[in-house]
This record gives structure tokens, sequence and C-alpha cells, in this order.
């Protein structure tokens, strides 16, 4: 089932219009192939218009694309053996989180993230990729674990947040996430967190503290998902568009800031055009930055990774 | 009811305040309560460390105040008070917002910090203001904080963060989250260098602080009727579709549910961290 974004809506039809041409041809005997390659070489210039300049608020829709390969298709694409481990010791197990370990690139490491269903009953199973503090908890067991068997890191981030309910609430959703931070600040094992889709807020950085930051080029990341930064900004959240376009949250922006490594480029219209593609670029990158880290001593790294995000934030001081 | 039988003749004329006067109080001079509507002189407020001394609602404090009735008097000295906010996402109407509220509370960012004493033990504080942008964490917040951490392990000294927070500050986007991993990366290594790290999470203390500092204190404390949460109210019962009841979020829900360590009354929590930081002086007895 192909889903289809608004702002594709002018290169659709001009697709359907062209295949409708070429049916015609077939059908009558009719020899329009010169209007058809005409067609075709619109449909090529206006898809390059539409992929190449998309909007903060167009690239949030790509971001969220149902057909988005989510992280168990990154780990079972980039990794072998992969072994999924389950619960967090204390309360439940939480499928808005999935995690274990996995041979990459030919060593073992551990691999987190959060995880979106697909299709609406999956994604009821995986309260649509909002973690509970139960899947904060998970991942922090399976983090500890892996600085216990000195393996490294591999984080996928792809949530709109952390979520918000009564239970999250009861059981500590923000002590999770602040247990998470303070953790992973001083994990003597090299992390590498990857943003795939949606970066939204304390839920995505619960799991994001890391050596190397890399970003989709289509993912967007910031303090707060736009719908609802809009309705504390401006008591509206349809207008999350405004908000999109004013809070910096794409790749580029966050590339520019110095928040984040490096932007993982997606195959032409987004990631779910070709998932193939985007896992095997994933991948190689994934290697490079592992590679790079491993080439310290795991006990430099928290220093490394203290420097890193000490250096953020934007003020000026006056020296008088 | 029988009395009603018999109705007594009424010898005065009786007055309604007008209605928008009713709840007005001279500026200055008495304070209302929120909770129970008992008028209360501001001297008796003071007195009370800004407390209802009948129902014990607990009155926002600003910075200025709570540094004032938690240090020794006169022992505190402020940190960098040389960091100014800018703007980095050209954020609309931010400056402008900025200027107002420096204007209106004096402070030129949502935090104190500084080095003073408590009890005679020497302690670094950053102390949070709720009426700056609702205390809420943008970058100059969080490298005032950071900074504050630094100076306690420069000065070997424990480390108390009052929190007051709508959470990390919006107009600064992504900038705003990192402050989340900055300040707790220091406070990672102020635990390593085994100092005390006290939180005392004030009303209301929500979202990105939270899920970060606030929450990381090796005691995390609170005052009566707070509210602290990670998501809003308003957030939630949307989400779910149900009203929530008036206890959840309260420092007594977040106590029983495992998050705080205790929940003090205002006049005894000076007495509280003294004895905590007494019992932390000599830096372990083995």
């Amino acid at each position: 089932m192909a889903v289809d974004l608004p702002f594709e809506k002018p290169l659709i039809e001009l697709r359907d219009k062209i295949e409708e041409l070429k049916k015609f041809t077939e059908e009558k005997g009719i020899d329009m192939s010169t209007e058809v390659a005409t067609l075709e070489n619109k449909a090529q210039l206006l898809a390059e218009t539409i992929y190449k300049e998309l909007t903060p608020w167009q690239k949030v829709q790509i971001a969220r694309h149902p057909d988005r390969p989510t992280t168990l298709d990154y780990i079972l694409g980039i990794s072998d053996d992969f072994v999924e481990m389950h619960g967090d010791r204390n309360f439940r197990d939480d499928p808005a989180v999935v995690g274990g370990i996995a041979r990459f690139d030919g060593y073992p490491i551990t691999v987190v993230g959060t995880q979106k269903g697909k299709g609406t009953k999956d994604n009821l199973y995986r309260n649509f990729g909002m973690a509970h503090p139960e899947g904060y908890r998970k991942a922090l067991r399976l983090m500890k674990q892996a600085e216990k068997f000195r393996r490294p890191l591999l984080c996928f981030i792809d949530t709109a947040g952390a979520y918000p309910g009564p239970g999250a609430e009861e059981r500590g959703q923000g002590e999770a996430i602040a247990r998470n931070l303070i953790e992973m600040a001083s994990l003597k094992i090299p992390i590498v967190v990857v943003v795939t889709g949606e970066g939204g807020s304390g839920g995505a950085l619960g799991l994001g503290v890391g050596d190397k930051v890399l970003m989709l080029e289509h993912a967007w990341y910031s303090v707060i998902a736009p719908e609802s930064a809009a309705a504390i900004l401006w008591k509206d959240a349809t207008l999350g568009q405004r908000a999109a376009d004013s809070m910096g949250i794409t790749a580029q922006d966050l590339y520019r800031f110095h928040i984040i490594d490096e932007i993982i480029q997606e195959p032409f219209g987004g990631a779910h055009r070709n998932p193939a593609q985007m896992i095997a670029t994933v991948k190689q990158l994934v290697a490079s930055s592992f590679q790079e880290l491993m080439t310290y001593h795991y006990d430099e790294l928290p220093a490394l990774r203290y420097d890193k995000y000490r250096k953020m934030g934007i003020f000026s001081e006056d020296n008088r | 009811m029988l009395k009603d039988l018999f109705p007594k003749k009424k010898r005065y004329a009786t007055i309604t305040p007008h209605p928008s006067s009713r709840d007005k109080v001279p500026e200055g001079l008495m304070n209302k309560c929120k909770r129970c509507g008992e008028i209360l002189l501001s001297k008796e407020l003071e007195k009370h460390l800004k407390t209802c001394p009948h129902c014990a609602y607990h009155f926002t404090m600003t910075a200025e105040e709570r540094i004032q009735v938690t240090l020794d008097e006169g022992s505190f000295q402020a940190f960098n008070d040389r960091i100014r906010t800018e703007n980095p996402l050209e954020f609309p109407g931010y400056l402008e917002k900025l200027e107002k509220v420096q204007e209106s509370t004096g402070m030129k960012e949502g935090v104190l910090t500084g080095s003073g004493t408590i009890a005679g033990y020497p302690v670094v504080v950053a102390v949070m203001d709720a009426n700056f942008i609702m205390g809420s964490m943008g970058s100059v917040v969080g490298e005032k904080l950071t900074r504050a951490v630094e100076q306690a392990m420069e000065l070997n000294c424990p480390m108390i963060i009052f929190s007051v927070s709508g959470g990390a500050r919006m107009q600064e986007g992504v900038f705003s989250l990192m402050q989340m991993a900055k300040v707790s990366a220091a406070l990672a290594r102020l635990a390593e260098k085994r100092l005390l790290y006290i939180s005392v999470l004030t009303n209301p203390t929500t979202g990105g602080v939270t899920a970060s500092f606030a929450m990381q204190g090796d005691l995390n404390l609170s005052e009566p009727g707070a509210i602290i949460g990670f998501a809003g109210r308003r957030v939630i019962e949307p989400m779910i579709r149900q009203k929530l009841p008036d206890e959840f979020q309260t420092a007594e829900f977040v106590l029983e549910h495992g998050m705080l360590d205790q929940v003090v009354h205002r006049k005894d929590l000076k007495p509280l961290l003294a004895t905590v930081l007494s019992l932390h002086a000599q830096g372990g007895s083995l």
C-alpha cells in the first residue's frame, strides 16, 4: 500500500496521466511516445524540484511516513545473529523499545531503539513508538550490559516523544529519562546514535547521548513535536507547520548547529522509496563511525563525550 | 429548618461587595491564600516563609527570596552574571519577550547560581525562578547550571539545585533540549568525584527539567503540594479522554510512587539540608 503525501500530489497526478497515455497507446495503437517522453521529462523535473527543496514541514511528513523503515528493519538489515532481549526486570516489557545483541561488521554490539509499528494493530502494540519508563529502563539495562561486556552500543531513535500517560507518570517517566542521561554520559563504551525518523524531545534524548550522532536526511529532532510546540506557544496545535518552519528541526539545521555529526543521505524521495538502499547506507556510516571510535581506548570516551556536550548551547558573554 | 419559621428582623443592611473588588487585596500589604482563601498580612506571610499558617499552602518564591531563606545571611556570592541570552533560531518575538521579562523580574536569566553556606557548611546553589518565562531552560540556564556544578567540583563541596520549571525553553529548540544532556553530564562527573547533590523540586517542576537534573539527586526533596511531572495534565487529559484526580502529580503522589525521598514543609527544609550536609561533611566514614 503506497501512501502519498499532500505535497506530492502534482507529481502523482502527472504520473497517472503518463500511465493513462501509455495505456492508450497500447490499446488504440496510436503512437504517443513523444508526448509520453515530454511528460516523463516534466515529471522528472517536477520530482527534483519537490524533493530537493523540501520544507521542514514536508520533511516531518516524510519522517512519519508509514512505510519508512523501522528500527527492527535496520537492526535485521545491518547485523547478523540478532538476539532480542526483553523487559526491564522491574515492571514489564515495553514493546515501544526493542533491544538486544547482534553481530555487526564482524564484532558483537548491543543495539537498542524505539520501535514504531507497521499498520494499526502493530502500532497499538508498539504504542506508536512512544516509550514508557520501563522502555527506558530496559534500554539502560542493556546499555550497562554492553559496558560490562565491553561491546559498542548502537541506538536507533524514531519517536514522537516519551508517552504522556498516567501510568508513565506514576512510574516516573522523568526519572527514567533523567537516569539514562546521566548514565549514558559516563558509559565506557563507544556509542553511535542514529535518528532515523522522528526525534521527539526528552523521549528521543533518553536514548540519544552518544559519541557520534547521525541523522537521516529527512528526519527531524527537536525539543518537542511541532504540533505540541504550536499548542504551547500559540495555543493552537494546527499551527504545526509554522512551528516546524521556525524551530530549526531538520538534519540540515542540526548539522549547522553542531548538534549532530553527520547527515545520512536518503534515497530520492525518502527512505520509504528504497528501504534496501537506505539500510545499506546506514550500515556503511555506522560501521565507519564505530571504526573511528574504536581507535580510542574505551576509558577515554566519557571525557570526549563530555567535551562534545559541554559545547552545546548558544549565548554570549560580556567581558567588562 | 424550624428557626426559619421565626424570622429575625434584620437590624443592619447587608452590603454585597462588587464581584470585581472581592478578590482584590491591597497590593503589598496583604495576600490572599490561593488554597484556603484566608487573608494574610504580608509580614505574617514572610514570617512563615511564604507559606499559609492556616492550610500550609506554599506560595511561589523568587530565586532571590529562596536564597535569602536558605543560605546563611550574607554568605551568597553569585557566579557568572555576564552570560547573555541569544536568539539562535531567530525565533520571532523571543528577544522582545526576554527584554520584558528581564525588566519585570530584574533578573538577566531564569537561574541564580553562586556559592554560600548553610549552617556553616559550604555549598554551591542554583535557584531557578518561576517568573522568568516559566522557569524554562534555554542555553544560558543550562550553561549557568553546568558552570555551577563544575564550580562545586572545583570547591570540592556539595551542590544543591532548587528547580521550578515548565521544562525546556521552546524558543531555543534543540539547543534547550541539549542542555538536559549537558547538565546531566556535569552531574555525572560530580557523582564520580563522590560529591553530594541535593535536588529540591519546587512548584511546579515539569518537562525536560524533571527528565534531567531535577530527578538526579542523591536526595530528591520537594515541598507540600508542588506539582512534579514529565508531561503536563493538559497534555495527558485529552490523550486519555479522562479527568485526572486532583492529587495527580503532586509531591505527595510522586513521593508515594517512589521518585522523591521526602516532602518537606518549607520551615523544615533548611534544618534538613543542614543535617544532610553535616552527615556528608567528613566525606564518608570508611
